[in-house]
Formats: structure tokens, sequence, C-alpha cells
């Protein structure tokens, strides 16, 4: 390296370099939190529309919600945010918020009722992507204004079924339950688009941060709020500046141009390992890596067969080699940090145990065809199960293609195995029982493309049932219960191989405190920050 | 070029472009809504593009918008496209344009030396100097220069066009820092933008002077082999003359369509460049469009890059004409 520094430093280009450098690489400035993150997934900041993880991250900042999570306790659950407390009615179908007093937008108008049920009411009738995250309790254009309005300080939710509280509650913690500023929005209102087209490149909220500028592909400014009702966060200016590349996001945190580095790869990961000024914080993310085995093939409903797949898959090998530190193991349909989590991981590779019960179940060879995207880590672990299953005479083919061909395949029930993740919705387990452990209709005619034990074929074992209690029962604690019954037997019957929950890995200047990226079930906020 | 097939070749770019946007297997509706939405939300959107209609009444329509200047609306960002453009042209003019710079000003005479000193150590070195420019990765040089450069000696400035305390210091006037800041007189921020471009100008440089100096020093070698050049050392001249007045005079020319060519290059190819230095220019805008089903965007970025490869050829034409009578 030195050698080669030396030549280049006697070259001509050196000569230009050195005309022009000054000492530049001061630290980024104490009041201002610089992170490196790839964004272009960022299409609108309108929050009855963003679905996608960098722009959720700048809406977690910019506006409140009625509850939300507290970013330094994720385990307390959702906590009371623009409302400060609420009541459920006997009939368990209306909850009635009071909203918190003396919160300001940033625009100086007061936070109301009003606002907030006109913020609800609007993410219906705009009827956008996530909008299904509130039409799911019945709320339809025709009814909104019975079913979301404002008595004086207090907004009053009715839903069309009692649901779980903590279901309805979860939910409005969500992008989708972003509390807008009525009067700013309906000042820039076009033709009756609410606001939309203004509020794809503009903020209208009441939270710690508002946003400054958003230039597409290149970085989103936010400016503190001064006035947020938690107390003005220390972090003045938040730039978030789209660096795709791990190894410039690694660069640029070394030279602390940047505070944070949030895409980095195991090998930059691994680099940065002793490096001066520089940690590695770990979050748990949402994400879950899975195989599944489709039920129309015969030999796969056997439950014997089911147990030995689960036995040969080599979980720890590939969490200790090439996924090593971004994905941990994880053998339960709701990710870590999820209400109703579950730490039960009993599956391991176990060759003659799946052999026992292979040859107990009448199997003996079996040719299937596992669907893969081409993505290095997926066609990584494709390899490894290939390698342990040939190992009990089950032939695994890889088919790799890319992402839209092999969930074309799997959507219309044709793979025999397929490979994949799943992230959920919305902060709530059941945005992933409702996919994983319900299948009201098993029938092609169903087309129920949405749902994972549909496109495996698979009835759900009685689990629909279950499911349909769990998001209805109102004792939270009774809930969670249920929930962990649900996967019990999910691990034991399902023809799901759930494998990893993905993690994490940010560098962090050692002197940033209070930064977090919302694990599973929220985004990244910035508002506890300190340097 | 004439007026007339200056529009057929827009045209034709147009029309292809527009093909090809319609038939890749990217579905831009699902780029907007997402995986999951509902079929209500697909239909809705699916109409407002107005991909209903037969392909000839899509591209009529787009068309007599672009005639407008209106490009349409970019799905990525939300914005119309002409002013997505209007941003992030510049920053690739500006990269590419200090590139061609640094490419001519040592590309040329690197030639036109390892011509004249055939065999010599300086025609080894500029073997050497262009074979490592055709074929070494720009990103693998790009991310050892950033990691030299910046990383360890701490020369330069880092990824980005400015340090991200300077952002939005400058009101954009060209859209091109450096010449905004110095419009400016704000000189601090003007050494930050030259700190920024002096590494991937540099790079982009290289590559261009790898294919100047090659394509110079083989002009050349052709041109003193010629039988002028002997006769006009027989008559006495000056080496010096011989080269400089005679042998580069003819050469000019052709050296022209050469710079054009490198430098229209430069304009659309410089991808991975921009990407490395987190360069938000042009090339990374197209590709992210590309890869986001971004059509409104692909479309225009690539109409602003086939024009300006078509004005590059009209303005090397005007130049043929100032340096050789023969095409007037």
């Amino acid at each position: 390296m030195n050698a080669f520094a030396r030549l280049l430093s006697g070259a001509a280009l050196t000569a230009t370099l050195a005309a022009t450098a000054p000492a530049l690489w001061a630290e980024t400035p104490a009041n201002m939190l610089v992170v490196a993150n790839r964004i272009d997934d960022i299409t609108t900041l309108d929050p009855a529309e963003n679905f996608e993880f960098a722009g959720g991250d700048v809406l977690r900042n910019v506006y409140g919600r009625l509850v939300n999570f507290d970013p330094l306790d994720y385990e307390a659950g959702y906590q009371p945010d623009l409302a400060e407390s609420w009541e459920v009615s006997e009939d368990g179908r209306s909850i009635t918020f009071t909203m918190r007093e003396g919160v300001t937008f940033t625009s100086g108008n007061p936070v109301t009722a009003e606002d907030a049920a006109f913020s609800l009411r609007r993410a219906v009738l705009l009827n956008l992507t996530p909008s299904f995250l509130l039409t799911q309790f019945g709320f339809t254009p025709d009814n909104i204004d019975e079913t979301i309005r404002a008595e004086g300080n207090t907004l009053i939710v009715t839903t069309d079924k009692a649901y779980a509280t903590s279901f309805v509650l979860n939910c409005l913690t969500a992008t989708i339950g972003s509390i807008l500023d009525k009067k700013t929005v309906l000042e820039h209102e076009v033709d009756g688009d609410m606001g939309h087209d203004w509020l794809k490149t503009h903020s209208a909220g009441s939270a710690a941060y508002s946003l400054v500028a958003w230039k597409p592909n290149e970085s989103v400014t936010l400016q503190a709020n001064p006035d947020f009702y938690q107390g003005a966060p220390a972090m003045k200016r938040v730039i978030v500046r789209h660096i795709a590349e791990s190894a410039t996001q690694r660069l640029l945190l070394e030279r602390g141009d940047i505070d944070v580095a949030r895409n980095l790869n195991p090998q930059d990961v691994q680099g940065l390992d002793g490096a001066e000024g520089v940690r590695i914080q770990e979050e748990l993310k949402g994400y879950l890596m899975y195989a599944s085995f489709n039920q129309k093939i015969p030999e796969l409903q056997d439950p014997k067969v089911l147990e030995a797949l689960k036995y040969l898959v080599d979980y720890e090998g590939m969490a200790n080699s090439f996924l090593k530190g971004q994905w941990t193991i994880q053998q339960n349909f709701l990710p870590q940090t999820y209400l109703g989590a579950v730490k039960e991981n009993p599956f391991f590779f176990d060759l003659e145990h799946a052999k026992t019960l292979l040859s107990e179940a009448g199997v003996d060879g079996l040719e299937l065809t596992i669907g893969v995207r081409d993505v290095q880590e997926r066609m990584e672990i494709a390899q490894s199960m290939q390698n342990t299953f040939a190992q009990a005479g089950i032939d695994l083919n890889i088919e790799v293609g890319t992402g839209k061909q092999i969930l074309a395949k799997y959507r219309a029930r044709d793979l025999d195995v397929y490979l994949g993740t799943w992230g959920p919705d919305y902060p709530d387990p059941q945005t992933n029982a409702s996919t994983f452990a319900y299948n009201p209709d098993n029938s092609a005619e169903a087309q129920n493309g949405g749902i994972l034990a549909w496109r495996n074929s698979w009835d759900a074992d009685g689990l629909t049932e279950m499911t349909e209690a769990a998001v209805t029962e109102r004792d939270t604690a009774k809930r969670i219960e249920m929930y962990h019954e649900i996967q019990a037997r999910f691990r034991e019957t399902s023809p799901f191989v759930i494998m990893f929950q993905a993690i994490e890995q940010d560098g962090l200047r050692e002197n940033v405190e209070g930064f977090t990226t919302g694990q599973a079930i929220a985004d990244a906020s910035y508002w506890k920050v300190t340097k | 070029m004439t007026l007339g097939s200056i529009a057929i070749t827009m045209l034709g770019l147009l029309f292809v472009t527009f093909l090809i946007g319609r038939v890749m297997p990217i579905d831009p509706v699902l780029a907007i809504v997402g995986e999951r939405a509902s079929p209500e939300v697909y239909a809705r959107v699916h109409q407002e593009l107005g991909l209903d209609r037969p392909l000839m009444v899509q591209f009529w329509f787009y068309l007599q918008d672009v005639l407008r200047g209106d490009f349409g609306t970019s799905l990525l960002t939300a914005r119309p496209v002409s002013e997505d453009i209007a941003r992030v042209f510049p920053a690739t003019l500006e990269l590419a344009t200090l590139g061609t710079l640094i490419g001519v000003l040592l590309g040329v005479p690197l030639g036109v030396l390892a011509a004249v000193r055939r065999g010599s150590w300086i025609d080894q070195v500029a073997r050497v100097v262009a074979l490592v420019g055709y074929s070494m990765p720009i990103f693998w040089l790009g991310l050892m220069g950033l990691l030299i450069f910046y990383g360890i000696l701490g020369w330069v400035g880092g990824p980005g066009r400015l340090s991200i305390f300077y952002d939005g210091m400058i009101e954009p006037v060209t859209g091109m820092i450096l010449i905004d800041s110095a419009l400016a007189g704000d000189w601090t921020v003007f050494r930050d933008a030259v700190n920024h471009i002096v590494l991937p100008a540099s790079l982009l440089g290289y590559y261009s002077l790898a294919y100047i100096s090659r394509m110079t020093r083989s002009f050349m070698l052709e041109q003193m082999s010629a039988e002028y050049v002997t006769t006009a050392r027989v008559k006495g001249l000056s080496e010096r003359a011989v080269i400089w007045n005679h042998a580069f005079r003819n050469i000019r020319v052709q050296l022209i369509t050469v710079i054009a060519l490198s430098y229209a290059g430069l304009l659309e190819g410089s991808v991975l460049t921009e990407i490395i230095f987190a360069w938000p220019g042009i090339g990374s805008y197209i590709t992210n469009a590309l890869l986001s089903a971004d059509m409104s965007a692909v479309l225009g970025g690539t109409v602003v890059v086939g024009l300006a490869f078509v004005l590059l050829n009209v303005f090397s034409d005007l130049l043929y004409k100032v340096f050789d009578p023969r095409a007037k």
C-alpha cells in the first residue's frame, strides 16, 4: 500500500491535489447529525402514501401520532404521544382518545382532535397503498364521518368489530397514523387532493423535526423543532445523505465526515473492528428468512417428513459463516421485539434424527426444486440446504431467477420449495400471523396470493381460527399468550422452515448516543441522539 | 448535420427508447403502488399512466408533451423530470468537462511525444498508462483513489460535491458549483468544491487520457511516416516545426472527433464514478430510474444525453470547417 501510495504521489495528479488541500476534516458539527444511508427508495413523503423504509425514517421524526414507541424503550410497547390517554367502550368497538393539551405544529397551530380526525380520514379517502392499515378496521369513505370523529378535545374511533385494543393501537403507530396540520395542509390543496402533491415534498407535523429539503437520491435535511413538546432535540440539524456504496460509507465514517453509516456489508463491518473512534451497533429488524414446502406434493404432507426437513437445515453453520453478524437464528414467524415474540428455536442440524424420521415416513429419495432469487446470500443458503438435504437422500435442484420471476411462480403455487424473506407490514403480530398462520380458503380458486399459507397450499391446520381469535382478544396479556400457542403449533406442524431474523449493523462514531433504527417495529429516530 | 437530420435522429432516439421502455419486463404500475397494493389501486394507476391505450397513441401523446418540454413526472422524485434533469445534468457536465480537459491537456502531448520518440521510455510509459486505463475497472480505481487520497492521506474531499456543511449555501445559477461559488465570490465553498471534484475528475481524466493519447499516437505515427514530413525535414525545418506545424496540424480534425466522442462518453458513461463518489449526476439518475422502472425519467434523461451527443457532433462539424478548409 505504501509503495503504491508513494508511486501515485509522485504523479502529476498528486501535485494538483496538494495545491488544494487545506485541513478540511474536522468532525461533524456538535449539534448536527450526519447519516449515510441508501435513500433512493423515497418516492413520497406524504404519510398517507409512504410505505418504504427511508421515507418511514424521515416521517417518524417529523410527525407525531396518537400513540408511539419510545425510541429508548421498545419493550414497553406503544405509549401515549399526541393522545394523552384513551378509553375503550364496553362493546370494545370504540376507542376515545383524549388529546394532549398545549402541543403545537411547527407552523404554530395547536394540535387538535380535529387534526387527528382529518389525518386518519384523509388516509382512508386518498386510498393509497398503505391505506389497508386503516381500512382493515372497517373504515370506508362512506362511513368515516361517523367512525372517525372529533368531539371537543377527544377523538372517537369506531371499528367494525371488537378488535384487540393492542392491534388497533399498534397500527396507529405506523406511518399512516401520522397527525397532520389540517390548516396548513388544506392551504396547499390543489383540485381536491387534500394537499397530497404538496405533502410529497413538504412536512406539516408536530414532532421533533421539520423537513427542510429532500433532494431525491441525494439528501434529506431536517431542522429541529425548538417547541417539540418532549423537549428540543440536541441535534439541531439532521442530514441523511444518499451513499450507495458500503465501502464509501465506511471511509466517510472513519474520516469522521459522517456520524452514522447504515448500509455496511459484513466485510466492512469486520474491517471497522478496532478502528479508532468508531463502534458497531446492532439492532434486530423485522425481516425473516425462511423456506417453505408446497403441500401439493404428497410426500411433503407427511408431518414426519416436515419435521425431518426442519432438522436438515444447518442453521448454526450458516449463521456463523457467510451470514455472520447480519442474520440471527429465529425459528418463529414473529420477529424478536414484536408483541408476542418467542425465543424457542428447537431445531438444529441433526442428520441421524432426520434420516430416522424419513424412514419412518417411508420416504426413500425425493427430488424437489427450490426457487431462489438471484441474491448472493440466498443462493448460498440454498446451496447449504442442497448439501445437507442430499445427505439424507433428498435432491434439491436450485432454480435461480429474478425476484419477480420467482415471486410470480410462488404466488401461483407453482414452486416445490421457496426460499426468501418476509417483512412485516405493520408493528402488530397480526401482520405475520395473518399471512403465515391463516388461510380461510385453501382452494385454488381463492387466489389468495397475499397469504403465505395459501401460496404453499397449506390449510393452516386450525390456526386460522386461533389467529382470528387472537386479533379480537382485548386483554393484551392473554393475547400474547395466544400468539405463543399459535407459534408453538406452527413450529410443529407448518411446512415453513423459518431460519433467520435480520440484524442491521450500523457503524457509529463513538460519541453518538441514543441513535436507534426502530428495531423490527418502528423506524429510525433522531430526537434522542446526543454527541 | 442539417436541422432535418438532427430532428430525425432525435425522433428515432425517442421512439426506440420509448419502445424499450414499454417492452422491458418491469411493471411501472407496480413500481408506483408496490407489491401489496389492492387490485383497485393497481387498476387506477394503470389507467392514470395511460397504459391502457394503444402503444402508438401513447407515443403520440408522449411526443407532444416532449415538444412542449414536458417529460412528465418522475415516479422516484415526484417532481417534473425536466426539473430533475436541470438539477442533475450540470453536476455531470461539470465533472465530464473537467475530466475531458485533463484528458486533452495531458493525453495529446503524451500521444505526440510517444509517436515522436517511438520505442523510447516515454512511449513505453504512455503504453502502460493507456493499458492500465483500458483494463482497470473504474470502480476499483475509484475506490482505491478514495482510500488513498481521501482515507489515508486526507488530501482531497470525500464523496459528494461539497462537504455536507456547505450544502445549500450557494444559490444555484448554472448548477455547476465551481462556477456558482466563483460568481458568488465564496472562495471557501469554491475550494471545498475543488477538493471534492479533483479526484473523480482526475479519474475520468485518466480514462479520457488513456484513449486520447493512444489515438493521438497512432494519428501522429501515420503523419510522421508521410512524405511531406520527410520533405519538410529535408528542407531543413526544425524538428519542432515539423512536428507541431506540419504533422500535428494535419491530425487536428481527427483529434476533434476523438475528443468529442470521449467527452460524450463521459457525459453518459460515468455512472460508476458517480455512484462511487456519490456524485448526483445524470448517469446515476438514469440508472436509478431504470432500475425502478421510472420510465418518464429514463426517457427524459436519454433524450437529454442524446441531444448532448447531437450537439457535440454539430460542434465538431463546425470545428472541422474552421480547421480543414476542404470541409468548407
